[in-house]
């Protein structure tokens, strides 16, 4: 594995950036309201308390000179609506307290001030909010300067505020919640075609080389096309040196099959026998080259195909039939019988038919080729509901005490065989089919006798 | 009988028409396309050796025409090419067989026994011999008129007795004859199908002769 620089994930990062503007929203929200409540508390208990003072000062008039009042009941109840809080008053006349607490202070004003005048003082150990109004009373002689001063402890405002508060808070926190869980919602679907992107690259087998297709934001525009761009160029090169193979195979072939056929000639006319030894040797070498050269180059092939499998279906049994009448003459050579045993219902697979005619057809050349003269070899397709199997059985001398899980590695061949030509490719390259397919190559000895059985599984739950 | 090779490689050229005279086969040589199509146009092939890479075209090209004229003298390919993507192009277009270089020669004359059987009767190749009816091609033996099996090893080795009744072939020629190069068997094996032939001319006036020292031979008995 590769190791690079893993910086913190995209989403964490939104998700973060996110909450972090949540939590700055949240707290403007929860000041916002809050101070705007308490305001709106603080105004009302300014207003009632302007109204009881007005009132009050409607109720003055003056008696023999004196300035009087009778205290309206209104004025002092409507302070009692908001709250249970404690009301002061003092009305004072000229500096003379006409009525009321003689402690309570007038807060200072402009001469001629009319207008009411709000002050927040401490009155008796509590905070209190002070309303005073100016009045101007005639007694007869000349106008007297009189104030009304209403004062009320802040106990209900404190109550409401605190209220306030707490309400506030809770929405605020609720917001704070639900952003965040918005964020994460869309910091994942703003992640996600990049997810999606990355297990389509994924999903891919190891020779899966087509270009990425799905559906890209136009940010990922640029990542998709250097992966493909660089897919194009991993395929390329591929398959230039797959055309290099076929080409040397094919330079290869002709020489050899020159070289063969006269020495086959050759061979014929020659009467001592240790020409004839030494020609049949060279023969040998030549079929050993030519197989090996033939092999590499379906193996090249089959690598190439697995890059785009085609999806045809295939009838195993109509598979079957056809290499058996490909190689049949082969076999008729060494009068070896192919016995063919096809299930009734078609066993239908999906799959590359060129891939598969040749797994089947490097099995069958296997089993001919290490079959004794006169033997038999059965190639059987069996149906079931959860498998569809292709299975050759011969007599021949099976794969000797070879480990049966490495026969399909490349130039590995069976222990016992070194007196046969061959390149140990032809397993390989059915394994590899069958890899593609997603089935498997399964080997074990023959079950009735001597000999091998090699059976291509292609399980139907898959 | 009578082939027609096309073919570009000379040499390749030359030792399969040596090969062939062996098995008493008259083969011509065409070097290429047009002289394939001047060949087939005026001698009657009982088969078609067909190469693929040809100096003045694709061979495709060769039996798609010879497919069009609707002529029915079996052909069969001979390919350097891939094993896997070629094959099927070629038999879909016409070809009978196909066979990849290099061959074994024992294999391509299999093939081209077993494309001329399937071809049927178009061609009758039966030979006699006492009172014998032999055919190569179908590989049917008669004996006074009664069928008699033959397996594909038999059949080889009737043949190259059929091939020149009453000239002695020694073990070594018939060896090379029935077996491959990559079996190692002994000269006694041969023993083993002369002996089976042997069985299968039972009742017949021929009979395989062992001439000591020398090897076999089929004569007429008296």
């Amino acid at each position: 594995m590769i190791r690079f620089l893993v910086t913190s994930s995209i989403r964490r990062r939104l998700v973060f950036q996110l909450s972090i503007m949540a939590a700055l929203l949240s707290i403007v929200f929860f000041v916002a309201v809050r101070s705007v409540a308490e305001q709106a508390a603080a105004d009302t208990q300014d207003n009632i308390l302007a109204a009881s003072a007005t009132s009050i000062a409607d109720a003055l008039y003056s008696e023999r000179g004196q300035v009087r009042v009778e205290l309206p009941y209104s004025a002092l109840s409507m302070l009692g609506t908001i709250s249970e809080d404690r009301v002061f008053y003092r009305i004072v006349a000229d500096g003379e307290t006409v009525t009321g607490y003689d402690d309570l202070a007038v807060p200072k004003a402009d001469q001629g001030q009319r207008a009411a005048l709000f002050v927040t003082e401490q009155y008796r150990g509590e905070e209190v909010r002070v309303v005073s109004i100016a009045r101007a009373v005639s007694n007869g002689v000349r106008a007297a300067d009189v104030r009304i001063v209403i004062a009320q402890t802040r106990r209900g405002l404190a109550q409401i505020s605190s209220q306030i508060t707490t309400n506030a808070m809770a929405v605020a926190i609720g917001f704070f919640l639900m952003a965040t869980a918005l964020s994460l919602l869309a910091a994942q679907s703003a992640v996600a075609p990049v997810k999606k992107l990355a297990e389509s690259v994924t999903r891919r087998g190891p020779k899966d080389l087509r270009p990425v297709i799905s559906k890209t934001p136009g940010e990922l525009v640029p990542l998709v096309d250097a992966l493909n761009n660089f897919m194009m160029r991993l395929r390329a090169s591929l398959t230039r040196s797959e055309e290099f193979i076929a080409e040397a195979a094919h330079r290869v072939r002709t020489p050899l099959a020159t070289v063969r056929t006269q020495a086959e000639v050759v061979h014929r006319q020659m009467e001592k026998p240790e020409n004839r030894k030494a020609l049949r040797e060279m023969i040998r070498a030549v079929d050993e080259s030519s197989r090996s050269a033939g092999q590499l180059l379906d193996h090249a092939m089959v690598t190439f195909r697995t890059d785009q499998l085609e999806q045809d279906e295939i009838n195993l049994a109509t598979l079957a039939d056809e290499t058996c009448d490909r190689l049949q003459p082969t076999a008729e050579l060494k009068d070896i019988e192919i016995v063919r045993t096809f299930s009734k219902e078609p066993a239908t697979i999906f799959g590359d038919r060129i891939l598969m005619q040749n797994a089947v057809r490097n099995i069958l050349d296997n089993a001919i080729k290490y079959s004794p003269a006169e033997s038999v070899i059965t190639v059987r397709v069996e149906n079931s509901s959860d498998q569809a199997v292709l299975s050759v059985i011969d007599q021949g001398r099976g794969f000797g005490d070879a480990d049966l899980g490495k026969l399909t590695s490349r130039f590995s061949r069976g222990s016992n065989v070194d007196d046969i030509v061959g390149s140990g490719l032809g397993l390989t390259i059915a394994d590899e089919v069958m890899q593609a397919h997603g089935g498997q190559l399964h080997i074990e000895p023959n079950k009735e006798g001597v000999g091998a059985c090699v059976m291509l599984i292609f399980d139907r739950s898959l | 009988m009578r082939f027609l090779l096309v073919e570009d490689n000379l040499q390749l050229a030359k030792a399969l028409k040596e090969r062939f005279a062996l098995e008493g086969h008259v083969v011509d040589h065409a070097e290429d396309l047009s002289d394939a199509m001047t060949s087939t146009s005026t001698v009657a092939y009982d088969l078609i050796l067909l190469d693929i890479m040809l100096p003045d075209g694709d061979g495709r090209s060769f039996l798609k025409t010879h497919r069009g004229k609707a002529e029915r003298t079996p052909v069969i390919v001979l390919t350097a090419r891939s094993e896997v993507s070629d094959r099927v192009g070629l038999l879909d277009l016409g070809a009978d067989d196909y066979i990849t270089k290099p061959f074994d020669f024992a294999e391509l004359e299999a093939r081209c026994r077993a494309v001329l059987r399937r071809q049927g009767g178009s061609v009758n190749n039966a030979r006699e011999f006492a009172d014998l009816v032999f055919d190569p091609t179908t590989g049917s033996l008669k004996v006074s008129g009664e069928e008699r099996g033959l397996r594909n090893r038999e059949l080889r080795l009737l043949e190259v007795f059929f091939g020149s009744p009453g000239q002695i072939f020694s073990k070594t020629y018939l060896m090379d004859r029935l077996f491959s190069f990559d079996e190692d068997v002994s000269e006694n094996a041969i023993e083993v199908y002369v002996g089976r032939l042997r069985k299968k001319l039972e009742g017949s006036q021929a009979r395989i002769e062992t001439v000591r020292g020398l090897g076999y031979r089929m004569i007429q008995q008296s």
